[in-house]
């Protein structure tokens, strides 16, 4: 697929597949998924003759297979399905990866798509894929999988030593590490979560239960010299490497960088923190009191908070406004900058900001019609399903992508129109 | 009497090898010093001893009234010794304690129920068994389905790709039956998330198999995840094992928000309703869950009262219907429990006493989870039940939850009651209008 | 004697009051910055509605299914939670002390009632004694200090049945009364007697988490 920069931008309207349109060869449609573009949609079908493959617009995958499934778009425009053809495979853009495995599931995108990876299991012994190529080292045991944001590396929770039926004394001195590219490291825990890879790919950084009580953050195999009674998924300083992450002192939670605490624990809870961009801040959703969330940033809360759930936390990519859905009495919202939006909805999806940050914008659903709400307001269209919108460079135009009447329509529209 | 037997278990013979006196107190002190507060002060204070909780127990019920299993008597010999002595107690004290909180408490509440005070007994015998577990006391078995939770998420070591394949092959059986039928897998923003716990994919695939059907069937825009979060279970709450009993739950509620769902809704299990919607949500700082749980009973009467199930046949034969604690005293759903299998079965004969009064199976809370050692010990303290059961005179008993089933065909083998056991999905996937295949 | 009387119910009097209001308000404080301070959750779980349908249910003799269970222990401990306050509130020679002393007055029961209900405190008194002794439940929870609360209790009336009745000495009787009087009053807030304070809030609590949450009946 073309840069974004690239696409059609053209203002306008255009159905690209009339999804009514009737063909005898399928027995059944499922799930709808938008290329990035907008120009495609996809869907796995299931033919007359049972078996599956994948319809982008109006042609169909030239390959059949007895399952497909995990229909995914990556983020450069190809199209990923995880196929069965007697083997498990991968299939991009219809061609299946050559080699077939026992098992392949969780398909991992870098940011920008060039590189696909996903988990796999063979001969009962687990690992990774990238671009094709497995893991050197498969393990008798692997979760938690992760692909770097770059897309050079590959980590997962790994279990290096067996374990038999019941043998809590022996669970209890460690069978469990990090495998990053397939290479343990030399340390087992008692247990192992959420390895995160930092942005030069030079670190990996996890959560580690040292014993039944103990818990701390492990980096390349070495942990903090503190233990904390709790802690959550760390992440990385994006220039300087440095490891924050929730933790849980005296019952309350606040955050520790490579180990001391910077946020004094007062929070009832405190998680997916991330820095900004600059690494100058850290922000994280918080509960401050006793069922009530909001975001902080640098351990300061916001004012407004939610009483039932606050989600998504996300950051402009100049790092100076944040945003997140709420859900307060079972109605969703977005709370940008502290500001809630007047209006709530049956459910709201990821926000997203222009590349300049000066807009937000996310998929919205009410009474089972979608649209796209831009700085609270809505667009004048409603569908029977639509994608999250995208912006354009300057932040000017947005993408929408939707369904109406059965037909899958490709909408580029001013944002000022929308805002009007 | 029956005579109390301390049970040799080895994840607690093993776990007080290691004991020191000064570790039990200051473990003790500890717990009781900053993870208590109000409550139990007050609740120890309040109590006047009057013993009236006693009969609310199946255990003490069933061991011919031997007090020593009686709520307060329990209470009497855990936290009593443990606050008096300000934790200095033996290690055999300790391993006491534990067979105690750990296999003789099924946490039912019934007891709470009974007390004029309503003083939470099972709140303290929760306490006794954090306790137990900071001292690395708790008992083998289901130490190790502790262990399960915390490196898989799930209850019983499945592995991310045995979860897929076990939805994909139940799909594939479905299809025999209906063809066009799925399991939607990862299907975001679909209304329903449907979650199970870890035994289901590993040896009751047919619940899966007759929860998808109903679905299928009903119409309904539901899905289940592909990756770990998706058992609802959790024996790191019985285990007091509070940490991996949050990032169980926080993995459970952040599966069902990744999804978009407008709820989730859960199999027939009692536990793992509790901590997902009373227990687990709390620890993490929702006061309830951030995604409303919907269990399988309610969903069942949901889905009768929309009209989207539709009933085609009864049964004929007379049943009986067996309140889990969990969803009854914990969530009053007895009621719509019975508007669901009067409207399946023809004659439903009630236990006594019955509802929010029901006599626990003994099996909840973890204790059937310990495994093979307390088995014994759990049948024959559960003779209460059993001449419920059999003063019913039924040859069928619906039970809506997977320890209840465990420990009623315990119960049901050791006491020779000629009866079967059934989930109410097994009930409705027999009886309602289904399209022809 | 009578400078022992003057003491008791002088400035004894004023001090065991004090102590029991006091003591009342610190245990009431305690309990309350403990749960601030650490259990600050249970208040989001704090109903008034449910708190109070569970306290009006379980206020009702023979409303709950335990009552019944237990009817004749059921009848005997509202009879005695009956006979103790009324008595101490509406018995004419206390009425008549608090109007000297105070200046406030309210009705009274007739002094035939009051006896007959002071013996049946003291009765139930001896009920729960028993009941201590014969239930296997009940004495396997039972110390000395269980015993001790009893009579504790029992005494204000025991002395208070003499002193009426002029048997022995009624000075001695009625100092007596007095004085025991105080004891239990000094006692409520640092005893197991401190239930007088509790039971409300640990009834509202699990009443409105059996009610609000929970949904369903406590009793």
């Amino acid at each position: 697929m073309t840069p974004q920069a690239q696409w059609d931008w053209s203002i306008g309207s255009k159905t690209v597949f009339d999804l009514a349109v009737n063909n005898d060869e399928i027995a059944w449609r499922e799930e709808n998924e938008a290329s990035p573009d907008g120009e495609q949609i996809a869907a796995i079908v299931r033919t007359q003759d049972e078996t599956f493959t994948v319809q982008v617009n109006d042609e169909l995958w030239p390959n059949q297979f007895d399952r497909v499934w995990y229909l995914r778009y990556s983020p450069d425009g190809r199209l990923t399905a995880l196929v069965n053809d007697g083997d498990w495979k991968l299939c991009i853009d219809g061609e299946p990866w050559e080699e077939g495995y026992g098992f392949v599931w969780n398909t991992l995108f870098s940011q920008d798509g060039s590189v696909i990876a996903c988990c796999v299991s063979d001969s009962m012994q687990y690992g990774m894929i990238k671009d094709g190529e497995i893991w050197p080292n498969l393990f008798i045991n692997a979760n938690n999988f992760v692909l770097s944001t770059d897309g050079s590396h590959t980590a997962a929770a790994v279990q290096t030593i067996p374990l038999g039926q019941a043998e809590i004394f022996k669970f209890k001195q460690g069978v469990f590490s990090v495998a990053v590219d397939g290479e343990a490291w030399d340390r087992n825990f008692v247990n192992v979560w959420t390895p995160v890879i930092s942005p030069d790919g030079t670190h990996v950084a996890a959560q580690v239960r040292l014993n039944l009580f103990d818990y701390t953050i492990a980096c390349n195999g070495n942990t903090w010299n503190e233990t904390f009674a709790q802690v959550w998924e760390p992440c990385f300083h994006p220039k300087t490497n440095a490891i924050a992450a929730p933790v849980r002192l005296g019952g309350k939670w606040g955050l520790a960088v490579d180990g001391q605490v910077v946020w004094k624990p007062h929070f009832f809870q405190v998680w997916h923190q991330r820095y900004t961009p600059d690494g100058n801040h850290i922000v994280a959703i918080v509960c401050p009191q006793y069922g009530r969330w909001t975001v902080a940033k640098d351990g300061i809360s916001w004012k407004n908070t939610f009483g039932d759930m606050l989600l998504d936390l996300t950051l402009s990519s100049n790092g100076q406004r944040i945003a997140a859905v709420g859900k307060e009495n079972e109605r969703w919202t977005i709370i940008v900058d502290d500001k809630i939006w007047p209006n709530n909805y049956d459910m709201c999806w990821k926000p997203v900001f222009s590349p300049n940050g000066e807009h937000v914008a996310c998929k919205v659903e009410r009474s089972k019609k979608y649209t796209i709400i831009i700085d609270g307001a809505p667009y004048n269209r409603d569908f029977s399903h639509c994608w999250n919108p995208v912006f354009n460079q300057d932040g000017t135009l947005i993408l929408i992508r939707g369904i109406i009447d059965n037909k899958y329509i490709r909408i580029v529209e001013k944002v000022s129109n929308i805002l009007k | 009497m029956k005579e109390r037997v301390w049970i040799k278990d080895e994840g607690i013979e093993r776990g007080a090898e290691a004991l020191t006196p000064e570790r039990i107190e200051r473990t003790i002190n500890a717990v009781l010093g900053n993870e208590t507060g109000a409550r139990l002060m007050a609740y120890v204070e309040t109590c006047v001893h009057c013993g009236l909780c006693s009969e609310a127990c199946h255990f003490y019920l069933s061991r011919d009234k031997d007090p020593s299993y009686a709520p307060v008597g329990k209470v009497k010999q855990t936290i009593w010794p443990m606050l008096k002595h300000k934790g200095k107690v033996s290690v055999e004290f300790m391993k006491q304690a534990t067979q105690i909180a750990q296999t003789e408490c099924n946490l039912c509440r019934r007891c709470v129920q009974y007390c004029p005070f309503g003083i939470d007994i099972a709140y303290m015998m929760s306490l006794v068994r954090r306790i137990v577990h900071k001292l690395e006391l708790t008992p083998l078995y289901i130490q190790d389905t502790a262990h399960s939770h915390s490196a898989t998420l799930n209850q019983m070591w499945v592995k991310d790709d045995e979860w897929i394949d076990a939805l994909h092959w139940q799909e594939d059986e479905i299809r025999e039956e209906i063809p066009n039928a799925r399991i939607p897998l990862e299907k975001e923003g679909a209304d329903i998330m449907y979650s199970v716990i870890g035994p289901e994919p590993k040896f009751r695939t047919q619940l899966i198999y007759q929860a998808a059907v109903i679905m299928n069937v009903a119409g309904l825009n539901w899905t289940m995840p592909a990756t770990p979060g998706w058992d609802n279970s959790d024996m790191a709450m019985f285990t007091g094992d509070s940490e991996i009993m949050a990032r169980l739950k926080r993995a459970h509620f952040e599966t069902a928000a990744r999804l978009r769902v407008k709820k989730i809704v859960m199999g027939e299990c009692g536990h793992a309703f509790r901590s997902v919607y009373d227990t687990g949500n709390r620890v993490l700082g929702w006061r309830m869950p951030p995604i409303p749980v919907i269990h399988a009973l309610e969903f069942y009467w949901d889905l009768l009262n929309e009209g989207r199930i539709k009933v085609a046949k009864q049964i004929e034969e007379p049943v009986t219907f067996h309140d889990p604690c969990n969803v009854v005293r914990g969530r009053g759903l007895h009621e719509k429990a019975r508007e669901v299998v009067r409207a399946f079965c023809k004659n439903l004969v009630e236990m006594h006493p019955n509802r929010e009064h029901n006599l626990c199976c003994a099996a909840g809370g973890g204790v059937i989870n310990c495994g093979p050692p307390f088995k014994n010990a759990r049948v024959e303290s559960n003779s209460a039940k059993a001449e419920q059961l059999k003063a019913t005179g039924v040859k069928l008993c619906i039970a809506p939850c997977h320890n209840c089933h465990g420990g009623l065909d315990d119960i049901i083998h050791k006491y020779g009651l000629d009866m079967e056991l059934k989930f109410l999905g097994e009930i409705i996937y027999e009886c309602m209008e289904k399209p022809e295949a | 004697m009578e400078r022992i009387y003057i003491l008791v119910s002088g400035p004894l009097a004023w001090i065991a009051w004090s102590v029991l209001i006091l003591g009342s308000i610190y245990r009431l404080w305690q309990v309350f910055s403990l749960a601030k301070q650490k259990e600050q959750v249970l208040f989001s779980y704090i109903s008034l509605k449910y708190a109070l349908r569970s306290i009006i249910n379980w206020s009702i003799p023979w409303n709950t299914t335990n009552m019944r269970l237990h009817p004749i222990f059921t009848g005997v401990a509202f009879l005695f939670h009956i006979g103790f306050f009324v008595i101490l509130i509406f018995l004419s020679a206390h009425v008549i002390m608090i109007e000297e002393g105070f200046g406030l007055s309210w009705p009274t029961i007739p002094d035939a009632l009051a006896d007959v209900m002071a013996f049946l405190v003291v009765g139930a008194c001896i009920f729960f004694g028993v009941r201590r002794i014969v239930r296997p439940e009940v004495a396997f929870v039972t110390d000395w200090t269980d015993f001790a609360l009893l009579g504790l209790v029992a005494a204000p009336f025991l002395t208070g049945i003499l002193a009426y009745h002029q048997w022995g000495d009624p000075l001695l009787m009625t100092i007596l009364h007095m004085l025991s009087a105080e004891i239990l009053l000094i006692s409520i807030p640092f005893t197991r007697l401190v239930h007088m304070l509790f039971a409300p809030f640990t009834r509202g609590y699990i009443g409105s988490e059996f009610g609000m949450v929970r949904h369903v009946k406590d009793w």
